[in-house]
């Protein structure tokens, strides 16, 4: 049984004038638990949309989205948000780490609304990352690369099935870049989770088991639509 | 992490204002049971400390004038009557003793009261409680030139056991007018939490006779404390009207706890003063949590919207914001409590210092329930319309 499977997705957005315009139309999309999937996509494409709506953030108007065969679409907010505690991990592009909490708090919050924190493994998740040394350490006393790191520590911390990787390069230097994108490969694999990482750098096909063009995944036609917060 | 966890952060992370929003709480609180405590407690124990008397009898004048100068040694007495009016309402069937007073003189300050020794000697200033003298001490005589001191006056003067003073006329303290009579102190009094502890006590032939005063004024006194036979429910009624409806001479203070709770009733402008002030401060108070937390969302949404994206429910963050607003009201109501014991104990001192009246605000009070739920149930309001706005934070729009 596949890891995800989404079915018939549509979302729709009002438009300036209205009227309901859709944004993603998916007929059908298989992710295998494991496995690793780069989305490419243009800005404004929709992408960070799919993950949200993979995630359970946003709801979809039609279709089935389902994760180990649990369709979330049909799941009361609360239990999305449970279903996100528990089996998903988010890495954003601007890392999103809470300003008054340490490294190791911070990765201690991926665990705070799903099974419980195990401060151990929170501290392991930090080694594994080189950040072992920076546990009582603040965001703003981290480098961007490490803010990174602690933000792929904490998108582990529940050990999910999947992991949601919004441009999580997009802020770093080539080389951190590239640092950071082993790790979450490696911590993936390591780990058992599947990761779908949004980019739309065009140099990192070859790192993946498969690329997706979004454009050619959604057929409303929006998939090169201008600005907007999709 | 837990949700009270994230909030306790979430108050240390914006400690300057949180600190603001306590102190706040803490004063609106700390005023509540100031202002309902204070003013219950400071009524109680003026009422209770008459001294075990019933009544004041005193020259004619006003019921409180004589109260306070009689029982309290306050104010100044309204005028002199004769010792034949003393002898005379002893003798009433109804009175189980009756003592005279007189005053005109101090000692730096220090009022001298002149009585008969029977009223140290064998009056109980409350239920079952004597006169007390420190260990060494002796009672003065009717003739004799010594002196016991209230403890407070003692402790004020810095006079014990042998000492000798002379008085000075009036009962402000005027340097140049020191009368030449020395008397020795004989004893001082243990403290008894009346205004029995910051007076000189001395025979009141000594007030009569002291030299200056008027000698066609030597058997004169100023009022007599008056205590009634158990069961003599009928006796303030008979001496009310014999003295002040029938008679225009004296006047009959009765109940004297009744005159200083009524005095109290006069001054009560000054509650409702400061009950309006509390009231002020309590909505500032309010304000202030909800202004703080309600400025903190529109700068955390994009806390809240992580905490969201990780899995937080909406009830997670709406009992996080509300958890905030209880624990600095809670953490005011701690103050309060300790800036109410400081103050309550401070003003205590002033008020025993001044009048002899021992209060203690830390005696139970209803207030001291009502305030702190109170200021506990409006920090639990003013919470409430920023934990709806972090309940509706939208997680998409406020993920960067």
């Amino acid at each position: 049984m596949s890891l995800l499977s989404i079915k018939g997705l549509v979302k729709r957005y009002p438009s300036d004038s209205g009227a309901q315009i859709d944004v993603l139309r998916i007929p059908s999309l298989l992710v295998e638990p494991g496995e690793q999937i780069l989305l490419k996509g243009e800005s404004g494409s929709g992408k960070s949309t799919l993950l949200n709506l993979i995630a359970g953030i946003v709801v979809a108007d039609e279709g089935e989205i389902a994760l180990s065969g649990e369709n979330i679409c049909a799941l009361s907010e609360s239990a999305r948000d449970a279903h996100r505690a528990c089996s998903l991990g988010y890495v954003f592009q601007n890392f999103n780490l809470l300003n008054g909490y340490t490294s190791l708090e911070n990765v201690e919050l991926g665990m705070s609304f799903g099974s419980g924190v195990d401060r151990s493994y929170a501290k392991n998740l930090l080694d594994r990352v080189g950040l072992g040394n920076r546990q009582g350490y603040r965001p703003e006393e981290l480098s961007q690369g490490q803010k990174q790191r602690v933000a792929v520590a904490r998108a582990l911390a529940n050990r999910p099935k999947l992991v949601l990787a919004d441009e999580p390069t997009g802020n770093l230097d080539p080389k951190n870049a590239n640092l950071s994108l082993e790790l979450i490969q490696s911590l993936c694999s390591e780990n058992g989770a599947a990761l779908i990482l949004v980019s739309h750098d065009p140099d990192l096909d070859y790192r993946f088991e498969r690329t997706l063009e979004l454009a050619e995944l959604n057929q409303t036609g929006m998939a090169r639509a201008e600005g907007g917060s999709t | 992490m837990r949700a009270y966890e994230i909030a306790f952060r979430g108050i240390c992370q914006r400690r300057v204002s949180s600190l603001i929003t306590i102190c706040a709480v803490a004063l609106a609180c700390s005023m509540l049971m100031l202002v309902w405590a204070f003013k219950k407690e400071a009524e109680r124990s003026f009422a209770g400390a008459n001294g075990g008397f019933d009544a004041v009898l005193g020259p004619r004048g006003s019921k409180l004038q004589i109260v306070l100068n009689g029982l309290y040694h306050l104010d100044e007495s309204p005028g002199l009557m004769k010792w034949d009016d003393y002898e005379q309402i002893a003798k009433f069937p109804a009175i189980e003793a009756a003592y005279p007073i007189a005053v005109g003189d101090n000692y730096r300050g220090c009022r001298l009261v002149g009585t008969v020794p029977e009223y140290l000697q064998n009056h109980y200033y409350t239920d079952g409680k004597p006169f007390e003298l420190e260990s060494g001490g002796e009672l003065f005589s009717d003739e004799s030139m010594r002196a016991v001191a209230g403890s407070l006056a003692a402790r004020r003067l810095g006079i014990g056991v042998g000492d000798t003073f002379q008085p000075y006329h009036g009962l402000i303290f005027n340097e140049n007018a020191i009368h030449e009579e020395v008397y020795t102190v004989s004893g001082v009094l243990e403290p008894t939490g009346t205004p029995a502890d910051r007076v000189i006590w001395i025979p009141i032939k000594g007030i009569q006779t002291m030299s200056g005063h008027n000698p066609a004024a030597a058997t004169d006194i100023s009022a007599v404390l008056l205590k009634f036979k158990q069961g003599a429910n009928m006796a303030g009624f008979q001496l009310d009207m014999l003295y002040n409806k029938q008679g225009n001479r004296l006047t009959l203070a009765w109940p004297a706890d009744r005159t200083i709770i009524q005095f109290f009733d006069k001054i009560s402008w000054i509650d409702k003063a400061l009950q309006a002030m509390t009231a002020l401060v309590v909505i500032i108070a309010g304000g202030s949590i909800l202004a703080i937390l309600y400025n903190a969302m529109n700068e955390r949404r994009r806390d809240i919207a992580v905490l969201r994206a990780l899995g937080a429910k909406k009830m997670t963050v709406f009992s996080i914001s509300l958890l905030e607003a209880l624990g600095m009201s809670f953490a005011g109501v701690i103050a309060g409590f300790a800036a109410y014991a400081l103050f309550g104990f401070a003003v205590g001192e002033v008020v025993q210092r001044e009048t002899g009246v021992a209060l203690n605000p830390f005696i139970g009070n209803a207030s001291m329930i009502w305030a702190p739920v109170g200021m506990l149930g409006i920090g639990f309001l003013s919470g409430l319309v920023p934990s709806v706005k972090a309940y509706r934070t939208e997680v998409s729009r406020n993920l960067s």
